[in-house]
């Protein structure tokens, strides 16, 4: 009996020895924090250690496909939104609240085409969140940039601020709602990097999944202060750039080829 | 004087009426619906009394944790109360919980409480990737 624990008191010793170990050398570079995070996502709270970014490569990004933007809704439940009975259709296109547009761009003098999803640049000085009267508009410090439905009145300043015309407003009553993006009447919302998939810890976006799936690989996500995430090694092996970078509003989303 | 008086004890005689129907109906356990999660459970997350007090107070501590801090794992959870406490139909689904057969919605009738968490909220908690993730 007594030599039995005698064992397991050293084993512990052993165990908590190395674990020390391990924490000194790992403490500096932040590696350590990232483990903790890692532990268990869904009861850590959400630190300024990661940066959530995108960089979308518009030379991938095919002509008429809509992978992203159909993912998009199915994900966050934009396609259990419907037009309220009375309304005209050419209102319910304008109003109909979308997380990301797919753009396309001509060139003026050359006529060369670009075709990219737009949607939440995730600002780093967000202007939506410097014209919020009721701090609905906020910034994780994940630098995922959201609204806090149960704070927002509705007044859309938010969106008369942005530059990328990314906030959608829901003006009538919603019936159906999933349970990991509630939606109602009178609150703004956008893209938000798919929060939830990333207080669970999974790795990826509906859309960056979708357009990986149809072979074009146009939409790259991950953390930007990781100098090892794949995201970060993209921005570094090609040239891109921000929308409206004059700015200076440090977007988290990046393109390249435009 | 004395009318205002006995206005004012006929209004607690009243209070005090509402309140023993509310005792009532909870010695009678159908505070919890039968055939739900809830009803074979010894109690709630948290003790039962403290619970009927102080439901709203601990919903809106964690809707703050979650939409701000991100943590979704806790105990305390308006998914989770709809997951435990939903009467099921006869196909087995949980109910709308906006169903007057429905815990949220006929207590909150009772009380005259408006409840409007479910215009933006799911009325059914949504099944993900094969089990309902409790914290949304
Ligand atoms: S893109 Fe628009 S909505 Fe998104 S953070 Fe920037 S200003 Fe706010
Ligand atoms: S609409 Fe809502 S989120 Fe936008 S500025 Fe007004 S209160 Fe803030």
């Amino acid at each position: 009996m007594n030599n039995s624990s005698e064992e397991i008191d050293q084993g512990r010793r052993g165990f908590l020895g190395a674990a020390a170990g391990v924490a000194s050398m790992t403490l500096a570079p932040g590696v350590l924090l990232h483990t903790i995070a890692s532990a268990d996502p869904r009861s850590e709270r959400v630190t300024d250690a990661v940066r959530y970014g995108m960089l979308i490569d518009t030379t991938r990004c095919a002509e008429g496909c809509t992978a992203c933007v159909t993912a998009c809704n199915q994900e966050n439940g934009l396609d259990l939104q419907q037009m309220p009975a009375s309304m005209d259709p050419e209102k319910w296109d304008r109003q109909e609240a979308r997380w990301i547009r797919k753009i396309k761009l001509e060139d003026n003098l050359t006529g060369r085409v670009t075709n990219l999803p737009m949607m939440c640049q995730h600002c780093e000085h967000p202007p939506c969140v410097d014209v919020c009267p009721t701090g609905a508009s906020f910034k994780r410090s994940d630098g995922i940039v959201l609204v806090d439905r149960h704070l927002c009145i509705g007044c859309r300043y938010c969106m008369m601020a942005c530059p990328y015309k990314a906030r959608s407003f829901i003006h009538a009553e919603v019936e159906e709602k999933l349970t990991l993006a509630p939606r109602g009447k009178g609150c703004v919302e956008s893209c938000n990097l798919c929060v939830h998939r990333r207080d669970n810890g999974e790795t990826s976006t509906a859309c960056a999944d979708a357009c990986a799936a149809q072979g074009h690989h146009a939409i790259i996500f991950g953390d930007l202060k990781n100098p090892e995430s794949t995201l970060s090694k993209a921005l570094a092996a090609m040239p891109s750039r921000q929308i409206r970078e004059n700015l200076a509003l440090n977007t988290g989303v990046r393109y390249s080829g435009v | 004087m004395a009318k205002a008086l006995l206005r004012g004890s006929l209004i607690s005689l009243g209070l005090a009426g509402a309140l023993l129907a509310l005792a009532v109906q909870a010695a009678g356990n159908n505070f919890v619906v039968t055939g739900s999660q809830a009803a074979n459970e010894k109690s709630c997350v948290e003790p039962t009394d403290f619970m009927r007090r102080n439901h709203m107070e601990v919903i809106k501590h964690q809707r703050d944790e979650t939409v701000h801090g991100g943590i979704r794992s806790t105990k305390h959870s308006l998914a989770g109360c709809i997951a435990c406490h939903g009467a099921k139909g006869p196909t087995g689904d949980l109910l709308p919980v906006n169903d007057e057969r429905q815990f949220c919605g006929a207590c909150h009738d009772f009380a005259a409480v408006r409840l409007n968490c479910f215009d933006c909220h799911a009325t059914v908690p949504t099944e993900q990737k094969g089990a309902i993730q409790i914290g949304w």
